[in-house]
């Protein structure tokens, strides 16, 4: 989502960058478009006008107008800036109590409930035991959809039954996650406004009553200049510990991060990233920060292959490409392993340089391209998928009938396994691979 | 206040009856549980603390002449209600043509043109009435997310139903947890049916079987729920495309309104939800919910004018009946006022 925000600010840098001399009209220039830039953000205009003026100061001030290069350095004070705004070290939840209570509040339909549900599968992957507690007592069903959404990945939800008021939830809940030996629990509220004084008396109190040690304000990242006042307004009456910020697999710009950041100090812990339960990013600043600046994010997706991926299997895999034993078999398990990790255009995002790609591959995915790759070798013998050299015309026929592809379809994936194949052979006799080469090749026809 | 309210108090629980045959407004028995009442302020009307209408008369108040710093203050205030930068320049721009062109002076006329100048732009989009055509009807709800689509439903059926309109609702938000069971606790308490298959069914299929049920039962019209999705899933958005050709195909002219949910307190996003929802499935009016906040829901300015559809109603409430017909005459005043 920054991505947009930071080609429009590379963009503006760009023109600047080249240039041996910089007047005064030339930065006016250029700042009223970054202004601009994160005005259409969603970047709050307070925190727009500040940042505004202090990359002007910086730039007048040590005298980059007249220096060596000046654009390039101009361009550096903005990332700076940027950087300096988003803060620095990663947020560590601070949950070693026994039950440590997380709390999360926000607004109507900023996601509280999904992201809760989240958080728990986050927290068992760290080893942890975590129970969820359902206590959003006024929106309809939203007690049940806590309830399945732990029942579809087996965390207990304590529940009271209707009529039962939050406060009271919250204190049983946290009764039986500690008779229980819970680590944590994660307390799901109702959305409130917060200018809605009677229902934020409830969360203090609530507060007041488990002592949270963590209390999540979950925010919509398409939130507008209001995300300002929304987060004051919670953090002035509750002891709101960091952000959790949704959404962010859509196209908003995510001015909401920034601006919330900059004027309340709160760190930004997770970002929620889809509908899928596993879509769930701890907030890593310096690695967003490189992101931003169109390094990449290595590190994230090598955590997520790790997370993901059956260390054995791939391992095994691996072994059979360098010995030039790679089959279809491996490929579609290769695919599901790829699946498993969430989206592939969001995956590429985190790869240096393959930014451009990762809107094609997904793309390739979203139009059924990767469902037809799977169909045609799920609609192939065992014996087929190890010896591909053994499907001529009528077998082709037949694959195609039964996957619902042509026999054009299977000739192409065919074809372009053979051609992974000979890079394969290529990488095994020490050659360098080509980025993103077997299964890009493949996506991307 | 832009939006009328009905002066009846929200009543308290009175356990479920039988919908009456001749369908006054019925009792409504709160979801769940009721929240807490809020202060009513000002006009006997909920919280609105809006800075921005008295933002604006200090700005542009009095007979001081309008100087260039005024602008930019207006300029500043648009942008803070999430107007949005090119919006908000474009009305400045055009504003300050019409303060020169009325040789005008001081704030007070400012202040005038600038209102004009909004007014007109929600005037340029068609009357903002809302009307049920022969029936079934069809009313398809769509947006992202969270903005509260299967809230609204259950507000636009309660004011539908006290003009005496007999309908149906269809739950074909068949994906996230406990959506069908939030539209059927709905329904029960308004006593109307709810149309729905199990989680995870094919949205189109509900859509296609309450049609069928509309036509055959002949309601005046269905209120079709659809389960939110970002604008940029292209999968996602084709899907709700299919539920809107299954619509058309089975009642040729329907569906009747297509309405876009868009959150109030959403910024320059709701502009390419408003474009690409439109793209896919034709919206025909705006819901702007979640007024009572302090949000302004300035893009919904900005989507009206792209999309060139009304806002048709705003949502201010968390009660059934805080759903209120979106008058922009009055929104303007609104916009203005102390």
């Amino acid at each position: 989502m920054f991505e947009s925000l930071s080609s429009r600010l590379q963009g503006i840098t760009a023109r600047l960058r080249g240039k041996a001399r910089i007047t005064e009209a030339d930065l006016d220039v250029a700042l009223r478009e970054i202004r601009l830039a994160l005005l259409e953000a969603d970047v709050n205009f307070k925190v727009v006008k500040d940042f505004v003026a202090h990359v002007r100061e910086r730039a007048v001030g040590a005298d980059l107008l007249s220096g060596v290069n000046p654009g390039q350095q101009i361009v550096k004070v903005v990332h700076d800036e940027l950087v300096a705004v988003l803060g620095g070290e990663r947020h560590h939840l601070q949950i070693d109590a026994r039950p440590a209570v997380l709390m999360m509040v926000g607004l109507q339909g900023s996601g509280k409930t999904t992201s809760a549900a989240k958080l728990a599968v986050h927290l068992r992957k760290e080893g942890r035991t975590p129970m969820l507690v359902a206590a959003d007592v006024y929106r309809p069903a939203a007690v049940d959809q806590l309830v399945q959404l732990g029942d579809q990945v087996g965390v207990e939800v304590h529940t009271r039954s209707v009529g039962t008021p939050a406060l009271e939830v919250a204190r049983s809940g946290y009764e039986a996650a500690r008779q229980r030996g819970v680590d944590v629990m994660i307390l799901d509220t109702a959305g409130r406004l917060h200018v809605d004084d009677a229902m934020m008396d409830e969360l203090v109190r609530i507060a007041g009553a488990i002592t949270p040690a963590e209390t999540l304000l979950v925010v919509d990242a398409m939130t507008g200049q209001e995300s300002v006042r929304v987060a004051e307004a919670f953090h002035a009456r509750l002891p709101v510990t960091g952000l959790m910020l949704t959404k962010m697999d859509g196209d908003a710009r995510g001015g909401a991060a920034l601006s919330i950041r900059a004027a309340t100090g709160l760190p930004v812990a997770f970002l929620g990233t889809g509908e899928r339960i596993d879509g769930l990013e701890a907030f890593h600043p310096d690695r967003l920060a490189q992101r931003i600046l169109g390094m990449g994010d290595i590190l994230s997706f090598v955590e997520r292959v790790q997370e993901n991926v059956d260390q054995d299997q791939a391992e095994a895999a691996a072994r059979r490409m360098m010995e030039n034993r790679f089959t279809l078999e491996d490929f579609r398990n290769q695919l599901d392993q790829i699946k498993k990790m969430g989206p592939i255009g969001q995956l590429l995002q985190m790869v240096p340089g393959a930014g451009q790609m990762a809107g094609a591959a997904q793309a390739a995915v979203d139009s059924g391209e990767m469902k037809r790759i799977e169909a045609i070798i799920d609609s192939m013998t065992p014996a087929e998928r190890r010896r591909p050299d053994i499907i001529k015309a009528s077998r082709r026929r037949r694959i195609a009938l039964g996957s619902g592809t042509s026999t054009a379809e299977v000739n192409r994936l065919l074809k372009q396994f053979t051609e992974m194949q000979r890079m394969m052979k290529m990488i095994s006799a020490g050659k360098m691979p080509r980025a993103g080469g077997g299964l890009g090749a493949l996506l991307g026809r | 206040m832009f939006w009328r309210r009905r002066d009846e108090p929200a009543e308290a629980a009175e356990p479920a009856e039988e919908p009456a045959a001749e369908p006054a407004a019925p009792e409504v028995v709160p979801a769940t549980m009721a929240r807490p009442a809020r202060e009513p302020r000002g006009m006997g009307i909920r919280a609105r603390p809006s800075g921005f209408g008295a933002r604006l008369r200090s700005i542009l108040g009095g007979s001081g002449p309008a100087t260039e710093a005024t602008w930019d203050e207006v300029e500043e205030a648009l942008i803070a209600a999430d107007v949005g930068a090119t919006t908000t320049l474009e009305l400045v721009g055009a504003a300050r043509e019409r303060f020169r062109a009325d040789c005008g002076a001081s704030g007070e006329d400012a202040r005038r043109a600038l209102a004009t100048e909004i007014r007109d732009r929600l005037a340029r989009v068609g009357s903002g009435t809302f009307e049920l055509g022969p029936a079934p009807s069809v009313i398809l709800f769509v947006g992202v997310n969270g903005t509260g689509k299967t809230t609204t439903i259950a507000k636009l059926a309660h004011r539908l139903q006290a003009d005496g309109r007999s309908l149906a609702l269809a739950a074909a938000d068949t994906f996230r947890a406990a959506a069908i069971e939030q539209l059927r606790i709905w329904g029960e308490q308004l006593g109307i049916s709810v149309i729905a298959q199990r989680a995870g069914a094919d949205p189109g299929a509900v859509a296609f079987d309450a049609v069928a049920a509309a036509e055959s039962r002949n309601l005046d019209a269905v209120l079709v729920d659809t389960a939110g999705r970002l604008q940029n899933k292209q999968q996602l958005m084709d899907e709700l495309a299919k539920i809107r050709r299954v619509i058309e195909r089975r009642l040729p002219g329907q569906p009747r309104h297509v309405l876009l949910v868009l959150d109030a307190t959403t910024g320059q996003n709701g502009l390419l939800q408003a474009e690409a929802f439109s793209r896919e499935v034709g919206v025909t009016g705006i819901v702007l919910t979640k007024l009572d906040g302090t949000a302004k829901g300035g893009v919904a300015l900005a989507a009206a004018d792209r999309l060139e559809v009304p806002i048709l109603f705003a949502g201010i409430g968390e009660e059934i009946d805080a759903l209120a017909p979106f008058d922009p005459e009055a929104f303007v005043e609104w916009l203005f006022a102390e």
